[in-house]
């Protein structure tokens, strides 16, 4: 379902990963790891669509990817419930019943999203991705300041709600999520500190 | 899109600031002017026109560089970026939120101030049109200058830098038919021609401005 | 080879060095005869006295500050289609010379219209339009500052170019329409009839080559400073790599 083929992807004008390459099949994970600043971020919004690729392709269904970072996207005067409906709109999705249940924000549907805390906020941020019905998530630290309870919320979603009726997610983390999935290691693909395509190539 | 609208107008009312402060600013604006040139009627009759357009623009321009900063601090940008929403259309709507909580209560509130200036009572109704006619076009090219410096820690400053030049034609045709209505000629042409520089922002604007955005994003 | 090889960095800083001293000494040749002659070898108008030397300063200097930034928005435009660096850099080279131009041609303006019309700023058409002009330079020349990614600098800019383009010759419009003025028709024309007599033409014509050459010669000096910083640049960030 999501191919990528050789793809270089450049952070500040400087090419971060070089020759990046994997495929997932629908229903199933992958999980990005590496150190910090081996351009995991990088890679996710190259995928994602957010910057372009120097080189490579990557193919999945058009309008099927979803992006989710450390910014949730959460308006502080909206509620729980008004900035999941404004996502569901913007994509054309009704609001599914039992999402504030999924992801245990029933209880605050009402509050403010700035009187949320961190962890609450985060998991808000998760939902939407339960609400906007795309195939294809990348999703960058998914679990940061979420809880033990909340992570196993989250990855019993992913397993049995999202990879279950074949979708498929790129994930980026450090902590082990407890689901199934194979693990891509980056650090090989880091890219040569005189790689090729950087934007002030032509001035070296 | 519509949803967008709704959301940005409901924010702009519960956050506030949007709604009043540029209000409270365009009255005070126009309250400063005969403080600064003095009581007289008849002087204040013939300037009112320049002073409410440049007003209100003035009072456009200080809640242009919320349009984009806020969504684009929270990560909402880059999530409607993904989202099928093309950025033309953002743009477009995120100006039409703009002129709905700025341009639109500043037309309405012009004729009030007028008649602090004592403007001449033929030049009302002109003074209403023609607001209403070039508003849209501030908060168009507005948020072509706020997509433009939505990436820029202190961006503020230099946005008025970029915009104020942009709303020099607008501004011209603006007071232009307000003064032609107050002298009794015929302010047609001026508001045809501002029509026009608004029809062409909006058919052009969102393009520069969505394309603004994908590079910001990047 | 492609006439494109020559904006590869490499090769504009090769071609660059050997000819930017000609340009200058041109330029210079160009203006020294050109003002000379104009200031001391040509007769006094007969209506405006010897003030309408001031023509070969104003006129050449107020074409330049035009023609620049018309330079700038091709420039803009051949980094938005092939991304040429050169041509972005060549781009932001330019504004500044633009800038001092439109000064220039707006005090020589001053102080020829002093003892012609009286005054020395009137808010012409012509006149406005040259300070809405210096206004764009401004707000170009800021937007480039203040971005730190020299790649989005080069694409943000070039938008705000184009867009910019249109304003300023709907501004030009717009201050035509809100006042007639007072400035002089055009002083060239190819349209012969209306131009200004001979002996006042050829030494403007000696001084307007000396402003192209000279805006010329800055530009290539500046585009090559920009090249300099860009690859000093791109060497540290190397070098931190490494």
């Amino acid at each position: 379902m999501l191919t990528v083929s050789g793809v270089t992807c450049a952070r500040g004008g400087v090419p971060v990963l070089a020759d990046v390459s994997f495929s997932v099949e629908a229903g199933h994970a992958l999980i990005l790891r590496g150190p910090n600043g081996i351009g995991k971020t990088t890679l996710l919004r190259t995928l994602a669509g957010l910057q372009p690729a120097i080189e490579g392709e990557v193919s999945y269904p058009e309008d099927e990817g979803a992006y989710a970072s450390h910014a949730d996207g959460i308006k502080t005067a909206l509620t729980v419930t008004e900035n999941l409906k404004f996502w569901a709109d913007v994509h054309g999705a009704t609001l599914p019943g039992d999402i504030l249940e999924t992801f245990d924000l029933a209880d605050l549907k009402n509050r403010m999203g700035g009187t949320l805390s961190a962890g609450q906020k985060r998991r808000l941020g998760l939902a939407r991705l339960g609400v906007i019905g795309r195939k294809v998530l990348f999703l960058d630290e998914p679990t940061v300041s979420l809880d033990g309870f909340s992570v196993r919320l989250f990855a019993s979603w992913l397993q049995d709600k999202h990879l279950a009726s074949g979708g498929v997610a790129v994930i980026a983390t450090h902590i082990d999520l407890g689901i199934a999935a194979p693990e891509l290691d980056l650090t090989p693909f880091k890219a040569a500190p005189d790689a090729e395509g950087g934007a002030d190539e032509a001035f070296l | 899109m519509i949803a967008l609208l709704w959301r940005d107008l409901r924010l702009a009312i519960r956050a506030g600031g949007g709604f009043g402060l540029g209000l409270a600013f365009f009255l005070i604006v126009v309250v400063l002017v005969p403080f600064g040139v003095g009581p007289e009627t008849a002087l204040l009759s013939r300037i009112a026109p320049g002073i409410l357009w440049v007003a209100s623009l003035l009072a456009a321009l200080l809640s242009l560089d919320r349009i984009f900063a806020l969504d684009y601090e929270d990560g909402s940008l880059a999530l409607l970026a993904t989202s099928p929403l093309p950025m033309e259309g953002v743009a477009m709507t995120k100006a039409l939120a703009h002129w709905i909580t700025t341009g639109l209560p500043l037309t309405f509130a012009a004729p009030v101030l007028g008649f602090l200036l004592s403007l001449a009572p033929e030049a009302y109704f002109y003074l209403l049109l023609s607001l209403l006619i070039g508003t849209p076009a501030l908060s168009m090219i507005g948020t072509f200058g706020a997509a433009l410096t939505v990436g820029l820690r202190r961006g503020g400053l230099l946005l008025s830098l970029l915009v104020l030049p942009l709303y020099v034609p607008t501004l011209i045709f603006g007071a232009e038919a307000v003064r032609r209505g107050a002298e009794g000629l015929d302010p047609t042409g001026a508001l045809m021609l501002m029509g026009g520089i608004t029809a062409g922002c909006f058919a052009l604007l969102p393009f520069a401005t969505a394309a603004t955005l994908r590079i910001n994003l990047r | 080879m492609s006439m494109w090889e020559y904006a590869n960095p490499k090769k504009f800083m090769g071609w660059t060095r050997p000819v930017l001293p000609w340009t200058f000494a041109l330029a210079g040749i160009c203006l020294v005869v050109g003002l000379i002659w104009g200031f001391f070898f040509t007769p006094d108008d007969f209506r405006q006295g010897s003030t309408v030397k001031i023509i070969y300063l104003h006129v050449p200097s107020a074409l330049m500050a035009i023609n620049a930034w018309i330079m700038m928005l091709v420039a803009s435009l051949i980094w938005v289609v092939r991304r040429h660096h050169v041509s972005a850099l060549a781009a932001r080279a330019a504004a500044p010379v633009g800038v001092v131009f439109t000064l220039i041609a707006l005090f020589t303006g001053g102080i020829w219209g002093q003892p012609m019309w009286g005054t020395y700023w009137a808010w012409d058409p012509r006149l406005t339009s040259f300070l809405i002009l210096f206004l764009f330079y401004l707000g170009y020349i800021a937007l480039w500052e203040a971005i730190e990614d020299p790649d989005t600098a080069a694409d943000l800019t070039s938008v705000l170019c184009m867009v910019g383009s249109v304003f300023a010759i709907l501004s030009r419009y717009a201050v035509l329409f809100w006042n007639q003025g007072l400035h002089q028709g055009a002083s060239l024309s190819l349209d012969k009839e209306e131009n200004i007599s001979d002996v006042f033409w050829f030494p403007l014509l000696v001084c307007i080559a000396g402003f192209v050459l000279l805006f010329i010669a800055l530009v290539l000096m500046r585009t090559r400073t920009e090249i300099r910083a860009r690859r000093m640049r791109a060497l540290e960030a190397r070098a931190r790599r490494a």
